[in-house]
């Protein structure tokens, strides 16, 4: 199985060990990894925003980058979401009759982080050790988009020496929705100091998600605070062995 | 403010983000709206869960009002044919001064100077009230909360209960403050003694009405029978007690057939009231002798449903049956409130039907007011992308916006500029790296505070991670490139 | 051109997606629903669902029915009240009764405290019962403005859900469906009973013994 990370352009620019720890971990279970150096970004920001045609290059770039491998694999629920429900209505209304083929037949390979391991790698126990109190947001992407289900806590459940705790209203938007933060930034805020509170009341160390555009928000209110929370992507926590004789 | 009814877009509300400012300072509004939506929240789960073919039902519900929908014009002409048969008298009206020309005549033609009123949103978004006060006519509505917002003074902020604003203790000050004969000072601010007052103002005014205006929760092609959904019997007053009805109805509510209504009349209490059935359905045929009003007329509206029934993925909002649990689950409604939107149709299903009845170009900031979490999709009983739609919608009102201005806003250079750099991966990494170094300048321990300009939003309340030093693409290639 | 072909001719012109030979049918409604939620006796449920929404339910056999209709008069302190024409007037016990014949202005059936009524059928799953005008019903307005509502169904006239009822209503009748007494969720969306419609109502369920 040729594997390709896509690491997506906010990872790569602003959280580079998020895509250290999927190689680690796709590693650590005997896969290869390649980084395709051709890919950008999935064109979300655009898309989300009202400018479809500035998006088209990103969605011709990206079927062209990964049309080769058999799984690509992305440590983001919501880029996973804009290439699956976003580039075929792209595809659909900017591209060709080609783009739109090369879409449709490259969609079902595109896997977000957390669906690959359980769903086409089969696997649960990572062979991780994290031994932090955790809570596990599931974003909107993660929740209702993608419908990730119970697959990030299967995962965190087999992870050594974790305790998981639940996020009380963990289902509630966090407020972030993209460039809404900005255009909305008030509303946004307000939505944020709830999920804030809700962090503090489960006492977690760390705060983990499918996606660090919520947590780098999320994150971003909680230093802000001095909360000394911490957020994580929760590859970095399936990659995390510490202390561990290996 | 004017009253309720001012027509379906607000001219004096500011665009959504400072309307939501203004909400958002309001302590007392956001414990009200949080209080309300928790508890109906809550309400709507168990009673939805109670059905385990709640999925089969919602796909039902969708699949008949595309059905209805592509097929428009003949379930409108059948309903015209039924309605008249039975006894009714069928009006159709192009927008809302076509429509309040209709209903002011038909009351004149009654010589009555008031009508009593059931809640309705089609009436609402027409501003049928105050056409009718031109007039001289009064309006009275009966619906509790249209009450407790017209005594006020106020504007409608949720399509169900237009005065979820306002808690007990604001309730009871408006009673006190504006009903007329003025109730007992004693009154207390329980809910049963509210509702109790609220029966003692109206009672009088249903015994003697010669008049009614409602709204139609479904009106069925087949055999011309309408129903109103309700709780509380102002409806059932309405409905029975006067000499004449006027129903205005919005072209998009007819129903294919009678045995349709059994998945509506599942999908709707349980999605709007959170209650198994609601305590009050009335449905009539035309006229029946003797029994009810025997002047029955039925205003066809569309005001801009076949504008939004022309695009083929906004036209799915015209299934809506105003069951409002969208507004209940909303994150940004709970903390805005109704207001905020600036139209009679408010929530995650007023920033999709709003712009397309009115034109984006009179409400571009509500497609925009959303993250996208899809909450409402998940609890829309006929299954309305209300997400898609949004997005839909904001590239429409981006695409006005190139078409109307010589030159293109900030939001556009800088989504052009970005585009151009995420272009290429060569143009991505140059980027990379001039934003390492800008990070380093404005960072303190990783951390990048306040930011000036269009960006002082979003750092007023959250720290920024420095980029760090290298992207992931420059660390692969210095470790990894096997060439 | 009049206003109803201008509408009609706009909503052809917005459906110009939909295929000329494609018919309403020819869209597919999936109806793999229930027919019924209810699970269990019927009668046991409708019983519990009516008495759910804070209307009183009250189990008698068509014998007792009389003394029935009495006792639940007097607890409730109902004198004067109206019994709509084709009410069997062997279920009724013996008194005075507010006949609609010659019908009964708004103002004289405000006087009332109550009317008594037969029902079209109920339904078990919601609690609701469904009145369509029929014999001792009674038109709308009698059993809308006194404010106590004593409603007999027998126990043969609850179907289980709401599909079922559908289908046994006529409607060219005025329908009216009752789920427990007048409520609102206005202030706070919270329930509270008792608003514009009778403020009590109490459910009669008339059972042969077996």
């Amino acid at each position: 199985m040729r594997i390709a990370l896509f690491i997506t352009c906010f990872n790569d620019t602003l959280y580079p060990d998020t895509g250290r720890a999927v190689l680690s971990v796709l590693e650590r279970l005997g896969h290869t990894v390649e980084f395709p150096q051709e890919q950008t970004c999935c064109g979300q920001m655009h898309f989300n925003t009202g400018y479809r045609p500035e998006a088209m290059p990103m969605v011709r770039r990206f079927a062209e980058t990964f049309a080769h491998y058999d799984a690509v694999v992305t440590p983001s629920a919501s880029c996973a979401g804009m290439v699956r429900e976003g580039h075929p209505v792209l595809a659909e209304q900017y591209g060709s009759e080609q783009l739109r083929r090369e879409v449709a037949e490259l969609v079902p390979r595109v896997h977000e982080f957390t669906e690959f391991l359980t769903d086409v790698l089969k696997v649960e126990d990572v062979g991780a050790h994290f031994p932090h109190k955790v809570a596990y947001h599931p974003t909107c992407h993660s929740l209702r988009g993608l419908r990730l289900g119970d697959r990030p806590y299967r995962l965190l459940r087999a992870v050594d020496g974790i305790e998981l705790v639940d996020l009380p209203g963990c289902e509630s938007c966090c407020g972030f929705g993209g460039t809404f933060a900005v255009k909305n930034a008030d509303t946004s805020a307000a939505m944020l100091a709830d999920k804030m509170s809700a962090v503090h009341a489960c006492g977690a160390e760390v705060l983990c998600a499918a996606d660090n555009s919520c947590l780098m928000h999320i994150g971003g209110g909680l230093s802000r605070q001095r909360s000394g929370v911490r957020t994580m992507h929760l590859a970095e926590i399936l990659a995390a062995t510490e202390g561990v004789q290996r | 403010m004017n009253g309720t009814g001012d027509g379906l877009v607000w001219l004096d509300t500011p665009a959504f983000p400072k309307a939501a400012r203004t909400a958002l300072a309001d302590p007392q509004l956001r414990g009200n709206l949080r209080r309300a939506t928790g508890t109906i929240r809550d309400k709507r789960l168990a009673v939805t869960g109670e059905l385990g073919d709640w999925e089969q039902l919602r796909e039902a519900g969708e699949a008949l009002k595309r059905r209805t929908l592509r097929h428009l014009d003949r379930y409108l002409e059948e309903l015209e044919r039924s309605v008249t048969a039975a006894g009714g008298t069928v009006h159709w009206a192009a927008d809302a001064e076509e429509a309040n020309r209709i209903v002011t005549a038909l009351v004149q033609a009654t010589g009555e100077r008031e009508v009593v009123k059931v809640k309705s949103m089609a009436t609402q978004e027409i501003g049928l009230n105050e056409a009718l006060a031109l007039e001289g006519i009064t309006a009275y509505e009966t619906d509790l909360a249209e009450l407790i917002v017209q005594l006020g003074e106020d504007r409608p902020s949720h399509i169900l209960v237009p005065a979820i604003h306002r808690n007990r203790a604001e309730i009871r000050e408006i009673f006190l403050n504006r009903m007329v004969p003025a109730p007992d000072p004693d009154l207390t601010d329980e809910p049963r003694a509210l509702a109790e007052a609220a029966r003692l103002h109206l009672r009088e005014r249903f015994l003697r009405a010669k008049v009614a205006v409602s709204g139609a929760n479904f009106g069925v092609a087949e055999t011309g029978t309408v129903a109103v959904v309700e709780s509380e019997g102002n409806g059932r007053m309405c409905l029975t007690l006067p000499q004449t009805l006027i129903t205005v109805m919005g072209i998009e509510k007819v129903v294919p057939t009678f045995a349709d209504l059994e998945v509506f009349l599942q999908l709707l209490p349980r999605s709007s009231t959170g209650e198994r059935m609601n305590p009050y359905t009335s449905m009539w045929t035309g006229t029946t002798p003797g029994d009810g009003p025997q002047d029955f007329h039925l205003v066809l509206l569309d005001n801009g449903r076949t504008a939004t029934l022309a695009d083929t993925v906004g036209r799915q909002a015209l299934a809506c049956i105003r069951c409002s649990a969208c507004l209940n689950v909303c994150p940004v409604y709970e903390r805005t409130g109704g207001h905020a939107y600036g139209s009679v149709y408010p929530g995650p299903i007023g920033a999709v039907l709003t712009p397309q009845l009115a034109g984006v170009q009179h409400a571009a900031s509500l497609p925009f007011a959303s993250t996208l979490c899809g909450a409402c999709y998940d609890a829309c009983p006929v299954k309305i992308n209300i997400p898609e739609v949004l997005v839909h919608l904001r590239a429409e009102v981006v695409d006005a916006q190139r078409r109307s201005r010589h030159l293109p806003t900030a939001e556009a250079l800088a989504m052009k500029a970005a585009a151009a750099v995420l272009a290429t991966p060569g143009r991505l990494a140059a980027a990379q790296k001039a934003a390492a170094l800008g990070g380093r300048v404005l960072s303190r321990d990783g951390r990048i505070g306040r930011l000036p300009g269009p960006l002082h939003g979003w750092s007023d309340a959250r720290d920024s991670p420095a980029p760090p030093a290298e992207s992931f693409r420059s660390w692969w290639r210095k470790n990894r490139e096997q060439s | 051109m009049s206003t109803r072909q201008q509408i009609l001719a706009r909503i052809r012109a917005a459906l110009a997606d939909v295929p000329d030979d494609e018919r309403p049918e020819s869209v597919p409604v999936p109806r793999d629903y229930l027919r019924s939620h209810a699970e269990g006796d019927v009668v046991e449920l409708f019983a519990e669902r009516v008495a759910d929404y804070r209307a009183t339910v009250i189990r008698s056999t068509p014998q007792a029915l009389p003394d029935t209709i009495r006792r639940a008069l007097t607890a409730r302190g109902a004198v004067r009240v109206a019994v709509p024409p084709g009410f069997p007037a062997d279920q009724l016990p013996s008194g005075s009764w507010a006949h609609d014949e010659p019908p009964l202005s708004v103002a004289e059936l405000d006087q009332l405290d109550g009317t008594i009524s037969t029902a079209a059928l109920g339904i078990a799953v919601t609690g609701t019962i469904v009145l369509d005008t029929g014999p001792g019903q009674g038109r709308r307005a009698m059993t809308l403005v006194p404010d106590y509502h004593l409603c007999v169904v027998t126990a043969d006239q609850i179907v289980p859900d709401v599909p079922d009822a559908l289908a046994r209503l006529d409607p060219a009748r005025p329908l009216t469906f009752i789920s427990g007494p007048s409520a609102t969720s206005d202030i706070e969306l919270n329930r509270v009973e008792g608003v514009h419609g009778p403020r009590t109502l109490d459910v009669i369920i008339v059972t042969a013994p077996s």
